[in-house]
């Protein structure tokens, strides 16, 4: 049941970025801001937590987690120290994301060679 | 003739000669592809879980991670590129879709150097993601803990 409900929410969330992509004619920048900027909202009203609970990966894998993740980093940590805590946490969670993407996409810059 | 192709008619002139997007062809394959690349990533979280022992929570860092080897890998064959072609959205939503903004960056300026080329456009695609993610939650987090106080 969880891999279903992470299928349909995952592909729906990716359906939405399409239509924004068809549609309104949005770049894919445009359209990947939008959804971080939501997920940081929707996080904002903790309405992220409960589709996280409700679809596993399907909330977690689509770049709107980041935005969540984010702002729940900075909110572990304004508990603690007030309004300096936002900036202590707010790389906290995402952090791992963002490191791997950094190191990984270097290595592969030197050990690939472009394509195309 | 001239008033033909003036700045109003410009856009309503080109629309007829641009190629119409099959919008319900399009969201079929996004919301396959997009699925399907969730469904791993419920695979790898159920296998730290389980294997190794990570809470539901802690588990979305390795996750993470490792969908992004994954498409940093993919990228570097070519392969991720394709993929991109025929999914949409589908394969740049999920956050293999942001590992494979800044390794294509990275790859694509690879011949400029490796400080100038590399490093100094890894950030290109993806870099707006970071700021306008950054700046939402500090906003949101600011708002947030004011009215929690």
């Amino acid at each position: 049941m969880d891999y279903l409900w992470a299928f349909l929410v995952g592909g729906g969330i990716c359906v939405i970025g399409q239509i924004l992509l068809d549609v309104a004619k949005l770049t894919p920048a445009h359209v990947l801001s939008i959804f971080v900027v939501s997920g940081a909202v929707l996080d904002g009203f903790s309405l992220y937590d409960k589709l996280i609970k409700f679809a596993g990966a399907g909330a977690t894998v689509p770049i709107t987690s980041f935005g969540h993740s984010l702002l729940h980093g900075a909110m572990e940590q304004a508990q603690d120290h007030g309004f300096i805590g936002v900036s202590i946490g707010i790389f906290q969670l995402t952090s791992a994301g963002i490191a791997s993407a950094i190191l990984f996409g270097f290595l592969v810059a030197v050990f690939f060679k472009p394509k195309g | 003739m001239s008033n033909k192709f003036d700045k109003q008619n410009y856009k309503n002139t080109v629309k007829s000669y641009q190629p119409k997007p099959n919008l319900f062809l399009n969201c079929i394959k996004a919301f396959i592809i997009g699925g399907l690349i969730c469904v791993i990533g419920q695979a790898l979280t159920d296998f730290y879980i389980n294997v190794f022992g990570y809470s539901e929570k802690d588990a979305a860092s390795p996750t993470a991670a490792t969908l992004i080897l994954i498409s940093a890998l993919l990228t570097g064959l070519g392969i991720y590129d394709k993929l991109a072609q025929f999914a949409g959205a589908g394969s740049a939503v999920p956050i293999t879709g942001f590992a494979n903004a800044i390794t294509s960056a990275a790859l694509e300026h690879k011949s400029e150097g490796y400080v100038l080329g590399v490093g100094g456009n890894m950030f290109k695609l993806a870099g707006s993601v970071i700021v306008y993610g950054t700046v939402s939650a500090y906003i949101v987090g600011i708002i947030r803990y004011l009215i929690t106080q």
